[in-house]
């Protein structure tokens, strides 16, 4: 729709129309194929409806077609950032589904594989943020030096960079001998070093503060009533991590704490990321201390001709993004019957329009950006 | 010390450093020159499968038992078995494609191989210049020698190998104590016929 050229009447005052207009889903500031209907009057946000389905790819229908074990190699292209935790999720469903226990040498490893991938997923989320606020190239090459070297870690345990498709029923898959762990442990002393210099080039930098402070403000009570989770939600002042509420894996043991903002704007969901990688960071190091001996892979899970008793059960793990949940439903063969998925970023983009109304364009695209979406986690 | 725009300067330092040190450290330039220059490949790491073979090409260790292809996710396998005039299967592939536009590179086919036939290749470079075709790996393209293995995973292929040479050795055990048995059995009951 175009807008009628304004006129302007005698008495001075401008009478203007509101335009509607796409945004997407070919730009590159809507990280993906998302499109973003936009209301405008003038430069400022009136509505913004986001439109979502460019990347279905039919995955849910597609698992209840498929063995159990099938369907995980597909959980790594949900939200292909984080394939380690989606891979979690999943095996954590199928597990509770079928009652099997991990060994506790598995469940550490989980523990190491999943906090990497939320130091890289939160890095290389930073560093978009700031890539959409208009610092072209070299935060996001920064975050994406560091994200690197966790991802040639992942590839020489699991054999692939971002598809790793590393965890299975009742443990994973290759076990890691003492280089792979020295290996982690020089990224995890490391890290800290690249999170303080790249505080210095954002934390207190004034045109980031100028950007981000009290722009696109996520209230507390809307935070809850959206269901949001993850980073969007802590950065509102929800205390709530599915780390700390159901304390899966040997999360219970471990000593870490839950980062919390107070405003709930951009800069906090900026800097709430920073304060998780400083504790996924304190994770590791007790995870990579404590590192028990033993199999990595419960004996009485088949490969193939794998049955689960029928029933169904739901498997939840905090993902970098928020709360990524498996919900499934066994009728005892070899094939789901139900697959769903709750995707974080799919359920945080609900609130887009809430914080974007008011602001201006420029602003809705950093709003965006700090939700921190991955397309193939919201169309699934 | 703060002062209006200390965080603008501190940022650019932070910028400069990183930039001089690229000269000089390591450590601060990432990128490679590829092609000229190659980053060495981890052992584990995997792009598309490929069939083992011992001796020679006719005779791989795939046996056509087609548990990859049922297993395969998203389906990119297509087997068929060969067979001998009369009809009989030869416990060998005729046909073994691969359309590697198709495969995902999962590794499941390598985990469900009762054979250890179907492993992984670290070979990333297999851009083609048609869309369709060409992407399909044949048999042929898919055969490599368990040596090229052995080149490219020798930790896996060291453990394979001995998997293989165990599995044999208690073949061969088994078959000499059946035919021991065997003997034994019929030097112990009379032969048919000379009870009359």
């Amino acid at each position: 729709m175009i807008a009628a050229p304004s006129t302007i009447p005698a008495g001075g005052a401008i009478t203007t129309q509101l335009l509607e207009i796409s945004i997407g889903p070919q730009h590159p500031s809507t990280h993906g194929v998302f499109r973003m209907d936009v209301v405008l009057d003038g430069e400022v946000v009136r509505a913004l409806k986001p439109v979502v389905g460019y990347l279905h790819r039919n995955h849910e229908q597609l698992a209840e077609k498929m063995s159990w074990l099938g369907s995980m190699p597909y959980t790594d292209r949900l939200d292909y950032f984080n394939s380690m935790s989606n891979n979690w999720a999943y095996a954590l469903a199928v597990e509770k589904l079928a009652g099997i226990k991990v060994p506790e040498r598995a469940e550490y490893i989980r523990v190491i594989m999943a906090e990497l991938s939320r130091l890289q997923n939160h890095a290389s989320a930073i560093g978009f943020l700031l890539q959409d606020c208009g610092a072209w190239g070299t935060p996001l090459l920064y975050a994406f030096k560091e994200r690197e070297k966790i991802l040639d870690f992942f590839e020489t345990v699991s054999g692939s960079r971002m598809m790793c498709n590393y965890f299975r029923f009742g443990g994973v898959r290759v076990d890691l001998n003492d280089e792979m762990l020295a290996m982690a442990r020089k990224i995890v002393a490391e890290f800290p070093k690249f999170l303080d210099e790249f505080e210095k080039l954002m934390t207190t930098n004034e045109v980031v503060l100028a950007r981000c402070q009290r722009v696109g403000i996520l209230p507390k009570e809307l935070a809850i009533a959206g269901s949001i989770s993850g980073p969007v939600a802590r950065a509102s002042g929800v205390e709530y991590d599915i780390r700390k509420v159901d304390k899966y894996g040997v999360y219970g043991q471990l000593e870490f704490g839950v980062p919390v903002g107070a405003v709930g704007d951009v800069y906090d969901r900026y800097y709430i990321r920073v304060l998780e990688m400083r504790e996924s960071v304190k994770i590791l190091q007790q995870v990579l201390r404590d590192i028990p001996a033993g199999p990595v892979q419960a004996v009485e899970v088949k490969l193939r001709g794998f049955k689960i008793p029928a029933g169904d059960g739901y498997g939840r793990v905090e993902g970098a993004k928020g709360e990524l949940g498996f919900y499934l439903v066994s009728e005892g063969g070899p094939k789901p019957y139900r697959y769903h998925i709750r995707p974080p970023s799919f359920i945080n983009l609900t609130v887009l329009e809430d914080m974007c109304v008011g602001h201006k364009v420029a602003d809705a695209i950093i709003i965006l950006g700090s939700i921190d979406i991955v397309l193939g986690e919201v169309d699934r | 010390m703060n002062y209006p725009g200390k965080g603008l300067v501190e940022g650019l330092a932070v910028t400069a450093r990183n930039f001089v040190g690229s000269y000089f450290y390591k450590d601060r330039l990432t990128t490679v020159q590829y092609p000229e220059e190659r980053i060495q490949t981890p052992e584990n790491s995997r792009t598309f499968p490929f069939l083992v073979f011992d001796e020679s090409p006719d005779k791989p260790r795939c046996t056509a038992c087609k548990i990859c292809e049922v297993e395969c996710p998203p389906k990119c396998i297509y087997i068929v078995m060969d067979r001998d005039d009369k009809g009989k299967p030869l416990q060998r592939p005729k046909a073994f494609d691969i359309d590697i536009s198709v495969c995902m590179q999962c590794q499941i086919c390598v985990e469900v191989c009762p054979f250890e036939s179907i492993k992984m290749d670290n070979d990333y470079e297999k851009s083609k210049y048609g869309r369709f075709n060409d992407l399909v790996q044949r048999l042929p393209d898919l055969l490599k020698s368990n040596d090229y293995y052995r080149q490219i995973k020798p930790v896996k292929a060291a453990e394979v190998d001995a998997k293989l040479k165990a599995e044999a050795e208690a073949k061969a055990a088994k078959k000499a104590a059946a035919v021991a048995a065997a003997a034994a059995k019929a030097a112990a009951t009379p032969p048919a016929g000379s009870a009359t």
